[in-house]
């Protein structure tokens, strides 16, 4: 077990990092009580091993893979706000129902008003703009507790739904853009560029960070992680596209149907913007801050107030992009759009995912990995044939599993001092 | 041994609606010295502090600063002049490493983009330049760093803006012996890169460890204020339960400006 010692230019002396020590630091880290997205990815990993031996023919097809992200991808992106209002240590209970009354904004514009796809999208996303801005600012300048307003909002979105849809309508969307969102796959060739591309520039990204930190003399990680890390999200997309861009259509001769659905690059998409502004902004930077310690923000200059109103913005903003995924998976918006379970799905993938209800601690990519955990729950299960008042309380055990490790590991991490 | 003061207070009033809690408070912070500010509980240590930086404004009085007479209105215009406090309760966010603490509220960028690089090296040089060789990485969480290293992140946090004088309160507070030894190194080293530091504590046996004068506050009204070389523990001592001690310190209080309360006595 070699391990150098070297002065960086900072002159601070700390060890340079092997791939041993890297991973020795990693095992202290989740032996400490910091897990991140561990035990969800080991979940994952589990539940597609069980629903795969269960119902091998049907849960490891083509079909049922491009399934999974039409089925996640409404719930992944109302989560990936959540995370933002998490991460304070705040909760949106209306981010369900402000899906649905955005979902129902853009369909009514369509539809009715004879609105063009762009302008119902922007008037959409504006609802939900302005959704979270009242929110923050009945949570962070008057101050009330944020469950009781989002409380309070989940009962009156699911009115302000009823009473835009007129009771119990259920309004179509036409065929189009919108509608094809969530249900229409890339070409072919269009899938296979956009996964080499991803590739390419995740690789590139890496490499540009690695070279940075070497040309500065400071501490880098091993070269062996990098090249393992860019691996291994290769391989990820890669194989994925691969098994996508086979033909899944019951008939190939009547409709072929083929390639990554569209949903999939909608997801990373936000993901990679999310995870920037989170990762690589002095406001993500910010948010973090609030949420460890309000008060040292407050004292750095931060101002608190306006980022808790932005979280809610961005909260609601992301939850009109669930509501318009979920709006165009169904076709239609009923006045149970983004009701039921949809924000408890969504925020149990967030915390399934290795988010924190304490706030300070969760990345979006929690969203994507707890988002999977539950739309392959739904989807196995239903493969079985269970009914669905089991699969609910399936899913509830799941998310206490996870609620329970992140309770375990936060008292792990206190007496190891590692909060 | 310097001879301007770097900053200078000169007749402080402060109240707080009735209750005065700053009498005429003058206090002289020379560039290269520790001066330690002293007094019991309720003295006005804390209160002179919020005045310096911005947190609460003055009633009456000057503060110069650098020869120049200077107006501060909030903890911003305090670390402009280079004026950095060190508060008791650290102000350090847990879930951020070390760099990120450091320059919290204050990140370098790259148009949008956070210069991580630009941060880490500028955070290494300042450890290193006070000498602190004790953390494990640069990019540890402070959750995990004992008290005397997350002191030590504080006050680094403190010197890192080119700062000209550091107040530091109650720095050894909740350390042990060790930790305590540490951060007092580390403050005698500000003070010896020609910083003025200003050292706000209760232990005495800190205050005769690192400082070159003493400042003695006592109920609200500055009793003395000595060269560190020239007073013993017990005068110290004296001056801040008493206000005085022989020739130092406030002069005697008039007996008749107070009430006999005794119980049973009448006039």
């Amino acid at each position: 077990m070699s391990t150098t010692t070297l002065d960086t230019a900072g002159g601070v002396t700390v060890v340079k990092p092997t791939v041993n020590s890297h991973f020795r630091d990693y095992v202290d880290r989740i032996r400490g009580g910091d897990l991140g997205a561990l035990p969800a990815v080991l979940g994952l990993v589990l539940l597609t091993l069980i629903f795969g031996i269960a119902r091998p023919e049907t849960f490891f097809s083509a079909g049922n893979l491009a399934n999974l992200f039409n089925q996640a991808a409404g719930l992944t992106m109302i989560a990936m706000g959540l995370i933002f209002v998490l991460l304070l240590g705040e909760i949106d209970l209306s981010a369900g129902y402000a899906a649905g009354v955005c979902g129902a904004v853009m369909a009514i514009l369509l539809t009715e008003k004879n609105y063009s796809e762009p302008v119902a999208l922007i008037a959409s996303l504006a609802v939900g703009a302005v959704i979270g801005l009242a929110l923050g600012f009945l949570v962070a300048k008057i101050g009330i507790p944020s469950f009781v307003v989002t409380l309070a909002a989940f009962l009156a979105f699911q009115g302000v739904l009823l009473n835009l849809l007129g009771e119990g309508k259920n309004v179509s969307i036409p065929d189009g853009f919108i509608k094809s969102l969530n249900k229409d796959s890339l070409p072919v060739a269009w899938s296979w560029s956009l996964a080499v591309a991803a590739v390419a520039v995740f690789a590139l990204i890496q490499f540009l960070r690695y070279r940075g930190r070497v040309v500065r003399g400071l501490v880098t990680e091993p070269v062996g992680i990098v090249l393992l890390r860019v691996a291994g999200i290769a391989a990820l997309i890669l194989i994925t596209t691969a098994i996508l861009t086979q033909e899944r259509a019951i008939n190939p001769a009547v409709t072929s149907l083929k390639g990554v659905p569209i949903a999939a690059p909608v997801i990373g998409g936000f993901l990679v913007l999310w995870t920037f502004v989170l990762g690589r902004t002095s406001y993500g930077r910010h948010i973090y801050a609030v949420g460890g310690n309000a008060e040292a923000a407050r004292r750095a200059g931060i101002p608190v107030d306006r980022i808790r109103i932005s979280v809610f913005v961005i909260g609601s903003i992301m939850a009109a992009v669930g509501g318009i995924m979920l709006v165009s998976r169904a076709g239609s918006v009923d006045p149970n759009t983004g009701g039921s379970s949809t924000l408890l799905y969504s925020v149990g993938a967030a915390v399934i995912g290795g988010t924190s209800l304490f706030g300070g601690k969760g990345k979006v990519i929690h969203a994507v990995i707890g988002g999977a955990v539950i739309a392959v729950i739904d989807n196995g299960m239903l493969l079985m044939d269970f009914s669905s008042g089991t699969r609910y309380v399936f899913t509830g055990v799941i998310l206490l599993i996870a609620a329970g490790v992140d309770a375990l590991a936060r008292r792990r991490a206190a007496a190891t001092g590692n909060r | 041994m310097a001879a301007t003061p770097l900053l200078e207070l000169r007749g402080i009033d402060k109240s707080f609606g009735p209750v005065q809690v700053l009498h005429d408070v003058g206090l002289s912070v020379y560039p290269g010295e520790v001066t330690a500010l002293i007094g019991d509980n309720g003295a006005g240590k804390s209160t002179l502090v919020k005045c310096v930086s911005g947190i609460y404004t003055i009633d009456a009085g000057t503060v110069t600063f650098d020869g120049r007479q200077v107006s501060v209105h909030s903890p911003r215009d305090a670390a402009d002049l280079g004026i950095e406090v060190v508060y008791q309760d650290l102000a350090l966010c847990d879930n951020l490493d070390i760099v990120q603490n450091m320059f919290l509220g204050r990140e370098r960028k790259r148009g949008i983009v956070l210069d991580e690089p630009t941060m880490e090296q500028m955070a290494g040089e300042t450890l290193a330049n006070l000498s602190v060789r004790t953390v494990k990485s640069l990019r540890q969480l402070v959750a995990t760093l004992s008290g005397g290293q997350r002191q030590t992140v504080a006050i680094a946090k403190a010197v890192l803006w080119n700062s000209r004088v550091v107040i530091l309160d109650e720095p050894t507070a909740a350390l042990g012996v060790a930790q305590t030894a540490q951060v007092l190194e580390l403050v005698r080293r500000l003070a010896d890169k020609g910083l003025g530091v200003v050292l706000i504590s209760h232990n005495m046996n800190d205050v005769f460890a690192v400082s070159d004068r003493i400042a003695a506050l006592y109920l609200g009204r500055m009793a003395a204020e000595v060269k560190t070389s020239d007073v013993t523990h017990a005068q110290i001592v004296e001056l801040i339960t008493g206000g005085r001690s022989g020739h130092l310190g406030l002069p005697p209080e008039n007996p008749t400006d107070f009430a006999d309360i005794t119980p049973g006595v009448h006039q």
